[in-house]
């Protein structure tokens, strides 16, 4: 069993290194495509303390050590027949939410900082800081008003009841039910900006499938340019000075003026 | 051999007991673990291709990286392949099954790939983290499916596991890790210089080469009956196979004597 070096001519080798250059220039596209295909995902809810979708996915090393530590059972590591990277922490909040313990277990305990504490943090007056599960953002909780019953007029506060943060992250604004002309509606609604995406609502809601979900936080997200202004906001004005305005044809506003002025050419005939 | 297995079979258990059972002695799994609730220790292979994606590693994992560094390197050499690595139960079972029905393949008709190959492709893991900007062997190595299959629920994962089992049993003799494995790949350059080591005694050899025929990286034991001394391959895994079948006790464990 003796272990014969074969020699090659260096034309040999030449061909032979031209070979496996392009296996590998291959395996790698391969390789990168599949990566990159699976590392994007828009629909997933990642424990508290999570950086931005693609720095989370960039530290995480899938230990499940976030897993373990939750006393609920809350979240799970991503399997292969789901579209969430693999390995990953994630949670259902309609099966099992984020039931925001003070301690935060899972981000104190995550190793590769992931989930991170100082996210989770809030300076105290004397110096030291403290875990704050409330600055969390899980997600935020979107509200379908053509299934919650409480639109309808029927009175059910379910979710309003079950949020944790209760007359802050949701409200319920009262007004008259015109149907009936008597009676009122309560109809639960969502501060965007309090919200923490723990889930208890969507995990409270009392319709068959639930009107009231969380979604990650970017899906949630809308922005106002800059030149729409709330005029009976003071400050606000000075929103539109950072405005530049950017023209994509070559007018100046005389030529503009002109056009609209010319009435004559309108009352023409043809 | 037995006593590998057990390691193997306990340090699996201690997982899956900690999640299970919660006697929470081994936390996480092989990619990063707390041990004890006392310290962490980490895949530093999982943490290079997190550098190379371009993300600065905590000082948890840097920690636990250099810890599982130092004890291959300076000690156990490539021994993480085989007394630890659950994805080396199933390509030994695949071995073990290849051995059973005599599969032999004509010469000409083997697939040929040098072992070079996983070193090639350790190289790619890192390219391709910092192209694509996450760990990404961690996206389709058998080993962190398997072992985190065990502990959190396996999903379709184990059909990778049944391609590596088919891959070694019926394709390539010890292919996944001897010709393969990046993972195995770098505890072979960790390792190179542990002193654990497999120590030859020619002059109690008798030249039967059983030692050849269970060894899977057979390339290492180029010394066997040649002349005495230190079988010095980082490939080596310190399985002690070898040991196991030698009846003329001419293969033993030692430790390196330090050079000072």
């Amino acid at each position: 069993m003796a272990i014969s070096i074969k020699k090659y001519s260096r034309r040999e080798s030449i061909r032979k290194m031209v070979g496996s250059g392009g296996l590998f220039a291959i395996g790698g596209i391969a390789w990168a495509g599949y990566a990159d295909g699976a590392t994007h995902v828009d629909l997933v809810l990642r424990p508290p303390g999570a950086l931005d979708e693609p720095d989370f996915q960039k530290a995480c090393i899938k230990c499940g050590i976030c897993v373990e530590v939750c006393p609920y059972d809350t979240l799970s590591l991503a399997k292969s027949n789901s579209n969430i990277p693999i390995g990953t922490p994630y949670f259902l909040p309609r099966d099992i939410p984020c039931y925001m313990c003070t301690d935060i277990p899972c981000t104190v305990e995550c190793p590769t900082d992931a989930l991170d504490e100082s996210l989770l943090s809030m300076a105290k007056e004397n110096g030291t800081t403290v875990l704050d599960i409330n600055k969390s953002k899980m997600g935020i909780a979107v509200l379908n008003a053509e299934t919650c019953l409480a639109y309808w007029g029927i009175r059910c506060d379910a979710c309003y009841r079950a949020c944790p943060l209760i007359g802050e992250a949701i409200t319920l604004e009262l007004s008259r039910n015109e149907r009936t002309g008597k009676h009122a509606m309560l109809k639960p609604k969502i501060n965007n900006e309090v919200c923490t995406g723990c889930g208890m609502c969507e995990h409270a809601c009392i319709t068959e499938e639930t009107s009231i979900y969380v979604l990650p936080v970017g899906e949630v997200k809308g922005k106002v340019n800059n030149q729409y202004i709330k005029g009976w906001e003071e400050g606000d004005e000075a929103r539109i000075d950072t405005t530049k305005v950017y023209r994509d044809t070559q007018t100046n506003d005389q030529s503009t003026l002109d056009y609209l002025n010319d009435t004559e050419s309108l009352l023409e005939d043809e | 051999m037995i006593s590998r297995r057990v390691v193997q079979i306990l340090i699996l258990g201690l997982f899956i007991a900690s999640n299970y059972y919660g006697i929470k002695w081994f936390r996480g799994n092989l990619s990063a673990a707390k041990i004890l609730d006392l310290f962490y220790l980490a895949d530093p292979f999982a943490a290079m291709q997190m550098l190379a994606a371009g993300m600065l590693i905590s000082l948890d994992i840097l920690i636990g990286s250099l810890i599982i560094i130092g004890f291959y390197g300076l000690f156990a050499g490539r021994a993480f392949c085989s007394w630890v690595c659950p994805v080396n139960i199933v390509t030994d079972t695949a071995f073990w099954l290849r051995n059973k029905i005599n599969l032999k393949i004509p010469s000409g008709q083997q697939i040929k790939i040098t072992r070079q190959a996983r070193y090639w492709i350790m190289v790619l893991a890192l390219i391709v983290s910092a192209v694509v900007g996450v760990a990404a062997f961690e996206y389709i190595s058998p080993i962190s499916m398997l072992h985190r299959g065990l502990i959190y629920g396996i999903g379709t994962s184990w059909l990778i596991v049944l391609m590596v089992f088919i891959f070694d049993f019926l394709v390539l003799k010890h292919g996944w890790c001897g010709y393969l494995c990046p993972l195995g790949a770098f505890y072979s350059i960790v390792g190179k210089y542990s002193l654990l080591r497999i120590n030859h005694i020619k002059e109690a050899c008798t030249d039967c080469n059983d030692c050849k025929l269970v060894c899977p990286e057979v390339q290492v034991l180029d010394i066997i009956g040649k002349k005495s001394g230190y079988i010095n391959y980082g490939a080596c895994t310190n399985c002690g196979r070898c040991i196991d079948v030698c009846e003329d006790d001419a293969l033993k464990f030692s430790f390196k004597k330090l050079k000072l």
